[in-house]
Parts: structure tokens; sequence; C-alpha cells
């Protein structure tokens, strides 16, 4: 410490003086005290004005000013996630419009073919009783003209028959006679 | 011979140094178990803990300085 | 001066516990006047500059973010200041640049005072008791000005039995002026108390056998110093601002 080596001489110098007058304790050495005293009037006056003119003043604005930035800061970031939150909203809003119209435009798709389908099977449904109702016909018109074929060969073989057997035939009868089978 | 009486004087005064460790002990151990039961009482407490410490201790120093008066002012 | 020459190995065992507490004059001679520059003086000056260092000069950037030296200012201001509001109550904030004055003094004079070869201030009753007696004026002088007779309020314990209140009067009466008595030895004597122990087990440093156990005690006494160096700062600003709550709210 410089003080040491500055005071060193003077040290030498007081040694007896201090030996002589001082007690044991320096803490007891009054005639010291004035001196210590003045010293720390003036000390804590600097101290005190400093303070209080100045470093208060200003640490105390600057945590006031940090407390109103952050509850700017918040303020602010409320503010935005309100407006996020609108964002969202009115994307889901769209979303689902887009999706509604999809559905009415798929939905009418759907109409027009099933409309087209309904006329084609309708159209065909037709086409297929008409050729159906022909077939029957013709199905009915050969079986007519094989229930007279089978009736005619009936007859002729039962005449063929009767003959062979010796007898006259009376075709009545046996017209009769087939038509009476052919029936049951 | 004064001299030596008060060194033994000096010593007896220190003695009041252990009473005061004794008393600081009791009040920190008695404020940790009471935290220990109740911790969340203890924080607003420590204010309670440091007076309490420094009253204890105060009279510990008092001796002390008993003991130093007689060491080097007597 | 009390010296113990103990016959030692060899060289003799000396202490001189109480020499770092002496106070010189700083630039020769050797009468102390009241105007003399000593060291006492120096150390003052050196934790006015450090203090202006610290509050002044280290906010001097007003930031919003701040620095370490400002973080450090604005931990000092916000401590202080609850304390004061804690403890004095609402109406004590008007105390809080005088509490915060006595608080930074005497934290940075016993931190200076734990460097090495420098001299505590804090250790001196002088000084002490300047400080201890400056709290007391302040507490009566406020605490009558305020309240009048009622601050004797403070002595008449209403709550207790009317036959124990004149026995419990001169109690209190006792501990109220005993109050500046121990406010200023507590702060003197454990400062001198840690510093006078470093000092004696560096006497017996000198001793080669028995010198590393005296380094590590050093050591360990230094680091309880620290800690006691912020621990009486701050008992004796809370002490303040609880004496200082008597006088804005006598009576118990």
């Amino acid at each position: 410490m410089a003080t040491e080596t500055h005071a060193a001489a003077g040290t030498a110098a007081d040694a007896a003086h201090g030996a002589a007058s001082a007690p044991g304790m320096p803490q007891l050495d009054f005639s010291t005290w004035g001196n210590q005293i003045f010293w720390l009037s003036i000390t804590l006056v600097v101290i005190y004005f400093v303070l209080s003119r100045i470093a208060l003043p200003r640490i105390g604005a600057v945590l006031s000013e940090r407390q109103g930035t952050i509850m700017k800061d918040i303020a602010a970031a409320e503010d935005l996630k309100a407006k996020a939150i609108e964002a969202e909203k009115a994307y889901d809003k769209a979303l689902a419009d887009a999706r509604a119209e999809a559905n009415r435009i798929a939905g009418e798709a759907r109409a027009a073919i099933q409309a087209d389908l309904d006329v084609a099977i309708a159209k065909a449904d037709t086409e297929i009783a008409a050729k159906t109702a022909e077939g029957e016909k013709a199905i009915a018109a050969i079986r007519a003209s094989a229930v007279e074929s089978v009736a005619a060969v009936a007859n002729d073989t039962a005449e063929a028959i009767v003959a062979s057997m010796g007898g006259k035939a009376d075709a009545k009868a046996i017209a009769a006679a087939v038509t009476a089978r052919m029936k049951g | 011979m004064e001299g030596q009486l008060a060194h033994i004087g000096a010593g007896l005064a220190a003695i009041g140094s252990g009473a005061a460790a004794i008393g600081v002990g009791n009040v920190a151990g008695n404020f940790l178990a009471g935290a220990l039961r109740n911790p969340s009482a203890a924080a607003s407490q420590t204010a309670t803990l440091f007076i309490g410490i420094a009253f204890a201790e105060a009279l510990g120093i008092f001796s002390f300085l008993v003991a130093l008066l007689l060491m080097f002012a007597v | 001066m009390a010296t113990e020459a103990q016959g030692g190995e060899g060289g003799g065992l000396v202490f001189h516990p109480m020499d770092q507490f002496k106070i010189k004059p700083l630039f020769g001679g050797d009468t102390i006047e009241w105007y003399t520059v000593t060291n006492a003086t120096l150390w003052m000056a050196l934790a006015v500059l450090a203090i202006i260092g610290l509050m002044v000069l280290g906010t001097s950037r007003r930031a919003t973010i701040p620095s370490r030296i400002q973080s450090i200012a604005e931990l000092a201001y916000g401590f202080v200041y609850k304390m004061v509001e804690d403890v004095a109550g609402k109406d004590g904030v008007k105390f809080f640049p005088y509490v915060m004055t006595l608080f930074m003094f005497i934290v940075f004079a016993n931190f200076l005072g734990l460097l090495p070869m420098s001299f505590t201030t804090t250790s001196h009753f002088a000084v002490t008791v300047v400080l201890a007696l400056l709290v007391f004026l302040t507490v009566t002088i406020y605490g009558v000005a305020k309240h009048g007779t009622h601050f004797l309020g403070l002595f008449w314990v209403a709550s207790a039995p009317l036959a124990l209140r004149p026995i419990l009067a001169i109690i209190e009466l006792i501990s109220y002026f005993v109050r500046p008595v121990s406010h200023s030895i507590r702060l003197a004597g454990n400062v001198m108390a840690g510093h006078a122990v470093i000092k004696v087990f560096a006497g017996f440093a000198a001793i080669a056998t028995i010198s590393p156990v005296s380094v590590v005690a050093i050591t360990a006494m230094y680091g309880l110093e620290v800690l006691v160096a912020f621990i009486q700062a701050y008992v004796f600003t809370i002490l303040t601002c609880v004496y200082l709550k008597d006088a804005l709210h006598p009576g118990h």
C-alpha cells in the first residue's frame, strides 16, 4: 500500500511518541476521535448527497422505466396474440367455406351423373323389356307350332298303329283321344 | 503481577464468547427446526433470524471487548 | 503496547493484533489534529469513490438492459428498498436515502477493510458510535416531533397488567438508551474481532511446523470475515429500520 511506504518515514519518527501516549487499543485513543468524526461526517454527507441527488433517483427511474417497458411489451404481446387468434379464426372459416363449396360441387356432379345414369338405365330397361317380349312371343309361336306338330304326329302314329293292328281307324275318335292325352 | 491478573481476567472474559456461540446456535437451530416444519413461512422470517443472531452475538462481542480491554487497556 | 514474546523454536513469537487499527497521519508529522489526513481518511475516501463508481458511474448509461455493474447497483437498491419497506413500513420510504447511505458506507468500509494491508474504518468505535448515535438521534427527534408525547407510548406497554407497567417502562427505557451502545459496539466489535483473530493466526505462521495450519486457519477466517462483513452491514441496516419503525409507529 502506498500509504505504508509514505507513512514509513513518519512512523519511525513518532514511534516513540505513539508508544508513550497511545493505549493498547487504538480504538480507545480518544485523541484521534475528533479527527475520525470530522472525516466521517464529511464522508457521510458526500455519500448522502451523491446517493439522494444522483444515484437513487436515476436507479429508481431506470427500474420504473424497465417496469413500464416490460408492461408495454406484455400488452403488445397480448395484442399480437389476439390478432393471431383472429387470423386463425378467419383461416378456419375460409377453410370451412371452401370445404362446403367443394361438397356442394361434388353433390351436383353426383346428381347429374345419377340423372344420366337413371335415363340410360330406364332406356336399357325398356329395350330389354321389348326384346324379352319379342322373344317370349317367338317362344310361344314355336311352342304352339310344336304342339300342333306333336298332335299331327300323334294322330298319324295312332292311325298307323290302329291300321297295323287291323282295325279301321276312326279319325274322329283318334283325334279326340290324342287331344285328351295331350291335355292330361 | 497486576498485568498477569488482567490476563487471567481476559481469559475468563473470553468464556463469554463461547456462551454467545451457544446463544447463536440456539437461535439458528430453532429457526431451522421451525423452517423445516413450515418452509413456506421461513423466507419471511429470515430478517427476524438475523436480528436474533445479532442480539445474541452482541453480548459475546461485549465479553470479547472486556477481554481486549483487560489485555491492552489495563 | 502489550507484546508477548514467547520463546519459540529459534525465533520469537510476537503478536501485534491491534497494530493494524492504529491511526497514522498520511503525510508525515506525528500529531493528529482534527483536520489531519490520516489512513482512516484515505480509506473513507476510497469507500466514497467506490460507492460513486458503483452507484453513479456504473449506472451512467441508464440502460434498460443493465450491464453487470448496473445490475449490482440495482440489486443493492432493491435490497435496501425492500428492507426499508418491509420492516419500517410504507411511510418509512422517506428514510430510504439515509438508510442506503449507512448501508453502502458500512458494506464498502467492511469489504475494503478485508483487502490485505488496508485499514478498516468501521473497526473504530469513533466511527460506529457516530453512525449509531445518528440513528438514535434521528429516531428520537423524528418520533418526538411527529408523535409528541404519544411517542412515550413506546415505553408504556398498554397490553401489560397495570401493576407491571412501571417496571416494564423502566426496562423499556433502559433498553432504548442501550440501543446505540449495542448498535455501535456490535459492528466495530465484530469487525475488530475478525481482523484481530486473523492477525493472531498470522503471528503463529512464524513457527515453521504449524505455519500450514495457520495459513489454512487464516483462509478459513477470511472466508468467515467476508460473510461477517456483509452480515454486519445487513444487521446494522435492518436494526436501523426496526428503530425507525418505532419512530414511525410507536405503541406496541
